[in-house]
């Protein structure tokens, strides 16, 4: 029997990341051939930055060409007219004040706007939403396989058994934060390893225990988990990658003050340290904003506020820190939420689950600007107004596989089951 | 290895709280894996009720092993298929293997399918204390009786245990005793009945290279007949001259006896043992490490382990006393001892079973019933422990091997297969063409207090799984991560409540249908991923 084939049918589950102490364990010994190598300038490696529970994209790109209709849409919340960042070039749209570094990033041209991101007929349930986003699916199609986890089983073909190998010694991609995505989901098997804690992280490249408490079950604890690691085949290369990194940006807040942008930092190090993983994915959360999501009085504080200002200033610190470690161009970044909110506020000072949003784009590679038109606002929305789609979620996907990752476009059509127009977002593309 | 506080609670009757956490802890040490109903039913008796419980309850002995075995190359021409092979007395190359096959998937079953009671569990105890091999034995009748005399005598008087188990036809050829002959003496089951069975190695046990000649002449004469499948006493091949035995055993003589009645030589020998109170220290000793934690001190030497012995020898090695003092006393109840152990192979695999209550195709269907006891008994042996054949007569290393005891099961190559075990169990299961074993999650979660509320659901599942507490840091992530898919703060609690809402009042809508099962799937997976749930 082949070796995939014992895997599928005796154990199906068998590489399905089991999470010890937030470290992703693989149940593969280390191959003796595995050697860091270091990332290549081709190396294209994407950030995918989630954004959880209904990003409000009116609230963080704001047309300021409707202004009027915009106010009236959401007078409780509305950020004031002469408070919007504006962007070289563009002065029908501006953005929160609450995103300087963003600002100052689309004004050198390291940062697109793509407006009215979603898909026909768009679900409002923030499980079954996310899961469409992550699986690629069309609302009404069950998917049990992510997008990039069907991207990277094309790609790396008999991934896990013959891994890693000279070519591809890393894994393929890498969790930050929270639990291996769906996203990652291969046909059979998750295609990526989780980081689960940041904290783990630095346990790991620092050999440091986790703590355990000072009795009987706590010394029973600290030897599995010991053995744990030890069983992980990447935790050696992924701690020799980030030993190779010893300075970091100045940019990033403290540790633990802004949690993306300390995962963030732990993916600028990895990259620098020459991982040649293809994907890894962050997330924050807190973005369902049903109520006070502006300060009453001072709208460009409050809830909302406050995350946009976290994920201006973790991806700014990001940018800088890639920029000085010299791997800027190997990197580009994509934010998404799994829907956008309601045109019109509500009573609450906050806006209910929507449809399209705009996604951002980061990084030196791209095509900057702004691709689409600003959404039209009713002159008197009503509840059940929701800004329209101007491009599908996918064909940003396919973007990003044909014209970052170089995917061709019939494997492309295969992994996103479907072909779609594709996006002028990435330079010289 | 780490250090941690000494345990100093005693072996006085214990008296503080009881509640499910105790009962939890008397419960995962005694029996493989809780139930829920198990902890419910015991958890509203006394401490005291319970372990009466699981100590006396006369549980009827189960029916014995059938024909599972007839396939493409073999079909029993004696035995009907679901029928029972024991009263065969015909062993050849072609039934020989199924038979063996049969018994010890039918062992496993009386694992899954125990009783409140102690007895299964005392019954690999006392199979890797009174070791023997199916691979050497090699006859799948001896190893069924073998095992049978573990569970009659699991619970009863130890120096009758010891006296039917060096005469038993399993264990006469195992340790070669149907080859002691007067003519030509074999030394081996003389020897590990003093080594391993009753005094042990421990500091206070002295017997001599000639004590174990001596006892070895005393054994000499037993058989095994192949045509009853019994062992007898051939007067003819014993050794009648007298054994003298060392200063250890207070230079006891046995007088040789000859004749018939020359077999009530191993009553003496037997009694001359018994003698020496290391027998009760050294069986106590075994008892607690398998029991409560591997390592014993010099205060639960003293405080524990020397008043056990004392009512062993003064219950004349009545098992039972001894197990009711440790299970009703402090010491056993000192939250210290709580997630202390490291589940073995057999724990772990029928220990998941039984508290996610999976569902085995009944007796109807044996084929399939057996079918999956075996594919679980094989998970079990590629975790390192194969009941029936333990690695040699010491028994399983885990159960002696200082200083690492239990840590012993979790090895680079273990620990990725107990992933990969429960990993399976909660994701597709094991199937026999259309019969599966699989977790049903939401059935579990139902039986969890509040599961619509998530931190309930997640500390209820905790608890039900787990001895140890998780961080409460762990406990938030687990929700944000798994229950809530990201989402953050305590207003988004009622998505998972209307989630689980949702599907309760329609669990085929297609919209719900994945959700809820899906989540569960991905918070149970985690928590049995997690070191602790290693731990009992």
């Amino acid at each position: 029997m082949k070796r995939r084939d014992f895997l599928l049918r005796t154990m199906p589950s068998v590489l399905l990341p089991s999470l010890i102490n937030g470290f992703s364990i693989r149940a593969l010994a280390a191959s003796p051939l595995a050697q860091i190598a270091g990332g290549m300038d081709s190396d294209q490696v994407l950030v995918l930055v989630q954004l959880n529970g209904g990003n409000d994209g009116l609230n963080m790109v704001i047309p300021l060409e409707f202004y009027d209709a915009y106010h009236a849409a959401r007078t409780n919340i509305a950020i004031p007219e002469d408070k919007v960042l504006r962007l070289n070039g563009f002065d029908k749209t501006g953005l929160n004040p609450a995103m300087p570094e963003l600002q100052s990033m689309f004004n050198e041209g390291k940062l697109t706007i793509i407006q009215g991101v979603s898909y026909p007929q768009p679900n409002f349930s923030h499980f079954r939403a996310t899961d469409i986003w992550l699986s690629g699916a069309d609302t009404s199609q069950i998917l049990s396989t992510g997008w990039a986890g069907r991207y990277l089983n094309v790609q790396y073909p008999r991934f896990p058994e013959d891994y890693p190998n000279r070519n591809m010694p890393d894994p393929l991609a890498i969790q930050i934060g929270s639990l291996v995505s769906p996203a990652l989901q291969g046909p059979a098997l998750t295609m990526g390893m989780a980081i689960s804690n940041p904290n783990s992280f630095y346990d790991l490249i620092n050999d440091r225990a986790a703590s355990v408490p000072a009795t009987r079950a706590g010394d029973q604890l600290a030897y599995i988990r010991e053995m744990s690691v030890k069983t992980d085949q990447y935790a050696g290369v992924i701690k020799a990658a980030a030993q190779k990194v010893t300075k970091q940006s100045g940019k990033y807040p403290a540790a633990g003050k802004n949690p993306l942008a300390d995962q963030l930092k732990i993916v600028a190090r990895l990259v620098a340290g020459g991982l040649r993983t293809k994907i890894y994915l962050v997330s924050m959360g807190g973005f369902d904003t049903h109520a006070k999501q502006t300060d009453a009085t001072d709208t460009t504080t409050g809830t909302h506020a406050k995350l946009l200002g976290k994920l201006s200033e973790a991806i700014g610190a990001f940018q800088d820190d890639l920029c000085l470690l010299q791997v800027e161009k190997r990197v580009t970044g994509m934010t998404f939420s799994e829907f956008g909110r309601r045109i019109k506020s509500n009573a609450s000072g906050g806006t209910d689950h929507g449809t399209a949003a705009p996604v951002l784009l980061f990084g030196s590679g791209l095509q900057p600007g702004i691709i689409g038109s600003n959404p039209l606002l009713p002159a008197n929305a009503t509840v059940n107004d929701n800004i329209a789609m101007q491009y599908d979620f996918r064909a940003l996907y396919a973007s990003l596989l044909e014209k970052w990752f170089s995917v061709d476009k019939e494997v492309t059509a295969s992994v996103l089951l479907k072909d779609y127009p594709l996006l002028p977002i990435i330079q010289n593309a | 290895m780490g250090s941690s506080a000494p345990v100093i609670a005693g072996i006085k009757r214990y008296k503080g709280k009881w509640e499910a956490d105790q009962a939890a802890h008397l419960l995962k040490r005694t029996l493989f894996g809780v139930k829920k109903e198990d902890l419910d039913h015991c958890h509203k008796k006394s401490l005291k009720k319970v372990v009466k419980e699981l100590l006396y309850t006369e549980a009827p002995l189960p029916p014995p092993p059938i024909n599972n075995y007839n396939d493409d190359k073999y079909t029993d021409p004696e035995i009907q298929p679901g029928e029972t092979w024991i009263k065969s007395l015909k062993y050849d190359g072609m039934n020989n293997g199924r038979r063996k096959n049969s018994f010890k998937s039918w062992w496993l079953g009386l694992m899954i399918y125990q009783d409140r009671s102690i007895r299964e569990k005392m019954v690999l105890f006392w199979h890797n204390h009174f070791v023997t091999e199916t691979n050497t034995v090699d006859n799948a009748l001896f190893c069924y009786q073998y095992n049978m005399l573990l569970r009659q005598h699991a619970l009863g008087n130890f120096k009758e245990f010891v006296k039917a188990v060096t005469v038993e036809p399993a264990m006469l050829r195992y340790l070669n005793g149907y080859a002691n002959t007067r003519k030509a003496p074999d030394e081996n089951y003389g020897r590990e009945l003093q080594e391993l069975f009753t005094v042990g190695k421990g500091p206070g046990s002295h017997y001599t290279e000639e004590d174990v000649k001596a006892a070895a002449r005393v054994l000499t004469g037993y058989t095994i007949n192949y045509k009853t499948y019994t062992s007898s006493f051939d007067p003819n091949r014993h050794d009648d001259a007298d054994k003298q035995f060392s200063a250890f055993y207070g230079q006891r003589l046995i007088r040789g006896i000859k004749g018939k009645e020359a077999s009530a030589e191993l009553d003496e020998l037997v009694d001359m043992i018994f003698e020496q109170e290391e027998v009760s220290r050294f069986i106590c000793r075994k008892l607690y490490r398998f029991f409560v934690y591997h390592t014993i001190d010099e205060e639960t030497e003293k405080n524990v382990i020397e008043p056990l012995a004392a009512l062993f020898r003064k219950k004349n090695y009545e098992i039972r006393p001894v197990l009711e003092m440790l299970f009703m006393s402090r010491h056993f109840f000192d939250p210290a001892n709580y997630g202390s152990m490291i589940k073995s192979p057999v724990d772990f695999t029928v220990g998941l079973c039984r508290e996610f209550n999976i569902v085995f195709p009944d007796a109807t269907n044996y084929i399939d019933q057996y079918g999956f006891w075996e594919q679980l008994r094989n998970q079990a042996a590629g975790l390192q422990q194969n009941i029936g054949d333990p690695p040699n007569v010491a028994g399983w290393q885990a159960y002696y091997q200082l200083p690492e005891y239990d840590k012993l099961w979790i090895s680079s190559d273990t620990l990725p297969k107990r992933n990969q075990f429960t990993d399976r169990m909660i994701n597709g299961g094991f199937s026999r063409k259309d019969k599966k074993i699989v977790i049903d999650p939401v059935a579990f979660a139902a039986g969890l207090p509040s599961p619509e509320d998530p931190d309930l659901l997640i500390s209820g599942a905790v608890r039900a799984l787990y001895r140890v507490e998780l961080p409460v840091d762990q406990l938030h992530f687990i929700k944000t991560n798994i229950l809530l898919s990201g989402l953050v703060g305590m207003a988004s609690d009622h998505y998972w409540t209307m989630a689980w809402q949702a599907y309760q009042t329609n669990p085929t809508d297609k919209n719900n249908k994945n959700i809820v099962p899906n989540k569960l799937k991905l918070l149970f997976k985690y928590l049995m991923d997690l070191p602790e749930y290693q731990l009992m």
